[in-house]
């Protein structure tokens, strides 16, 4: 009798808790992956008010650091099991990749409809990394196929007291490459150090080369290089490489500039031991971090030419992709759009020192991430070139820059080991 | 009963069978596979090139053998260096010497330390600005002021140091299994020895170091193995290849597959960089035998 009961009773409860499942289940829960670190209590705040006004759940899940989210991202993606949303670090082709195997919904639809109005909230170069163009070299049908969620612009900063300490105006940063190599004869003079930047990580050597690119020789030669009709050998590359021989005889880098990590020039900028850093606009809430104190401001690398403006790298810092083969496709876009609504983007910039991707929601931020926000008139990426430079090509040269930086090398020879492999990866690419 | 017998020997060792082949042969097989083609890591579709990855290995990639070459030159000093030092603290260990267990307790220490870590803390050590400047400091307070440098930011010193570091971050293991191969040499051997009038010297030289060899083989393939696949330390101490002065293989694959996102030619990467382990291994096996 007893053994019945007992039976009875375990019956009852799982009737019971499977009925509580299918009620849960009755609701649309929605799954974020993210990496990122800094926004993710302020992610799982919105993704809490989200639920209390629309009772959707959204799982906002962090994977870092960012090295280890791409490699999972990519497992997810061979086993078809990548969550509603997710975001993608890479390259263009790699996000070219993502959306040829299906997993990317196109959201060129929900962006257009009702008169353009989810679009037309973006900054449009925010919207542009997000974007395929018509006649794209990927192979994408023209479309939308990622939401920015903030945007970025990588500049150079300059601490305001150590300016002071030097004898310049703290208010007027060097304009000119001239003016800034004068600077590192001054720094040299004071025993200080001068720019301290990622480059032991070589990618940002890769930014401030096409900064210099751009501004030297322009976008269309720049582009036509990528294409293969220009050579790296042309007189204008020599001059961008050139600037980095000039830049380290001016003495205005820090030492050991060449094997620096990021972190380590963000804690020496922040600590106020060096005068320069290149970094990007997320450098604000690390600062803030590391020293609430600080004063410094906002700079575009020196021109070196007056012929093309100066760009520097900007555009959408990270962006979400709604798995296209998501059951809650629907209910992830609209998220996504609340998301990125004016008020939501508003508190994400408060919160995190990062520059929202809604235009209309620069009202309040602090002066210094507007100063930043400033260099969007500028910013472009290789992410919205629509063509893209060999792997190797882009190694060779950070390589060959980093070789000049220590003297091992000349502009010129650099110049023709990248150019020798670049012909070498063109004719590779011409075999297949 | 020989089939039996036969049968019961297969059904012990199958558990360990199956579980080297899913984790080690299969995988091994599957990388070799992916090796053959051109893929992103990405799409469902891989372009089959054959051995085309491999030939480009060898006869295309100087970065490659760039890599390979650093990574043999941090080996060599680990393989001399580290380990005789590490042979010749475990000695020191094994004798009667007070405060031993203390010893054999600090110089365990660097090799269950991260790397990371190791790399962040000796990067202080060395570093001017980022850091305390330490080896410098010490140079000018004896008067070699002459000699100090930015030890990380030179191509010419830059490997060494490297190379230095990963000697102090690994030199524990070596001590350790020494100090364990020691303990097993018969103290009567000793003994006797002393009772027939060998000096200090003649006792190490005939009887520690003939018993030893394999207990140094050991050590070395290990050495081997863990040094050429070093990678972490250098990424935290110079933040990656340095113009190719700190370039190893792992780094090498990374860039592969996460720069150039050539997952293929990644996977060819460490099929050979496999091989060559393999190869070295085997060798040193056979060296030793022959030893012996």
């Amino acid at each position: 009798m007893l053994f019945k009961n007992v039976l009875l009773g375990v019956f009852f409860c799982f009737s019971v808790l499977g009925c509580s499942g299918q009620k849960c289940d009755l609701k649309p829960a929605i799954t974020i992956w993210h990496w990122m670190t800094d926004r993710d209590a302020t992610f799982q705040e919105l993704a809490e008010k989200y639920e209390t006004l629309t009772g959707v759940k959204v799982s906002f899940e962090l994977y870092a650091p960012s090295d280890a989210y791409s490699q999972k991202i990519r497992a997810a993606a061979q086993g078809i099991n990548l969550p509603d949303v997710f975001g993608i670090l890479g390259e263009k082709r790699d996000f070219a990749s993502f959306i040829k195997a299906g997993h990317i919904l196109e959201l060129t639809s929900y962006m257009e409809a009702n008169n353009n109005n989810w679009k037309n909230n973006f900054f449009p170069k925010a919207l542009a990394v997000n974007e395929f163009a018509p006649g794209n070299s990927y192979g994408i049908n023209p479309g939308i196929f990622g939401v920015p969620i903030d945007i970025m612009t990588i500049q150079m900063v300059y601490n305001k007291k150590l300016f002071s300490q030097l004898g310049l105006n703290p208010n007027r940063p060097p304009k000119t490459i001239k003016e800034f190599l004068e600077i590192g004869a001054k720094i040299q003079a004071a025993g200080m150090q001068g720019l301290v930047s990622g480059w032991g990580e070589v990618w940002m050597i890769d930014c401030i080369a096409n900064n210099y690119a751009f501004n030297i020789m322009g976008k269309d030669k720049v582009l036509a290089t990528i294409k293969g009709q220009v050579p790296y050998t042309d007189p204008d590359w020599i001059t961008v490489l050139s600037i980095f021989k000039q830049m380290k005889e001016s003495g205005i880098f820090a030492q050991g500039l060449v094997t620096m990590i990021n972190k380590s020039a963000e804690q020496l900028f922040a600590n106020e031991k060096a005068v320069f850093a290149f970094n990007g606009s997320w450098c604000v809430n690390v600062y803030k971090g590391m020293n609430p104190g600080l004063e410094y401001g906002a700079m575009l690398p020196p021109q070196a030419s007056e012929k093309y403006p100066m760009a520097i790298w900007g555009g959408a810092g990270s962006s979400f992709m709604v798995n296209a083969r998501s059951k809650n496709k629907e209910e992830a876009v609209k998220f996504l759009v609340w998301l990125t609504g004016q008020d939501q983007q508003a508190y994400l910039a408060q919160a995190t020192n990062n520059l929202p991707a809604n235009k209309n929601s620069l009202s309040k931020i602090p002066d210094i991430l507007a100063q930043f926000s400033r260099g969007m008139d500028y910013a472009t990426h290789p992410n919205i070139w629509g063509v893209s430079e060999f792997s190797p090509v882009i190694e060779a040269l950070d390589r060959g820059i980093q070789s000049i930086i220590i003297g091992e090398k000349t502009p010129e020879a650099v110049a023709i080991e990248v150019q020798k492999i670049k012909e070498r990866e063109m004719a590779k690419k011409k075999a297949r | 009963m020989k089939i039996k017998d036969t049968l019961e020997n297969y059904t012990f060792v199958l558990p360990a069978v199956t579980i080297f082949s899913i984790f080690y042969v299969i995988p091994f097989i599957w990388v070799f596979q992916l090796g053959l083609f051109e893929w992103d890591g990405i799409s469902f579709t891989k372009v089959f090139v054959g051995l085309q990855n491999f030939k480009e290995i060898f006869f295309q990639d100087r970065n490659w053998w760039q890599s390979m070459w650093n990574a043999s030159y941090i080996t060599l000093i680990a393989l001399t260096f580290q380990n005789i030092m590490a042979f010749m603290l475990a000695w020191a260990c094994d004798r009667e010497i007070r405060m031993k267990n203390f010893y054999r307790v600090i110089f365990f220490i660097p090799p269950v330390l991260s790397e990371v870590v190791v790399g962040m803390a000796w990067r202080f050590i060395i570093n001017d600005i980022d850091g305390a400047n330490v080896i410098n400091r010490m140079l000018t307070q004896i008067g070699l002021s002459n000699f100090t440098h930015n030890w990380l930011s030179d191509p010419n010193t830059a490997l060494s140091t490297v190379a230095v570091i990963h000697c102090w971050k690994g030199f524990g293991w070596g001590f350790l299994i020494f100090l364990a191969g020691l303990q097993t040499i018969p103290r009567e051997l000793y003994e006797a020895a002393r009772v027939d009038g060998a000096s200090a010297w003649q006792s190490f030289k005939k009887i520690t170091i003939p018993l030893m060899i394999p207990v140094m083989v050991l050590v070395a393939i290990l050495t081997v193995l863990g040094t050429m696949q070093v990678f972490v330390l250098i990424v935290s101490l110079v933040g990656g290849e340095f113009a190719g002065h700190t370039s190893v293989p792992v780094l090498r694959i990374l860039a592969s597959m996460r720069g150039s996102s050539r997952f293929g030619y990644a996977c060819a990467q460490g099929i050979t960089f496999g091989m060559v382990l393999i190869i070295i291994s085997f060798i040193q096996y056979r060296f030793s035998k022959k030893g012996q």
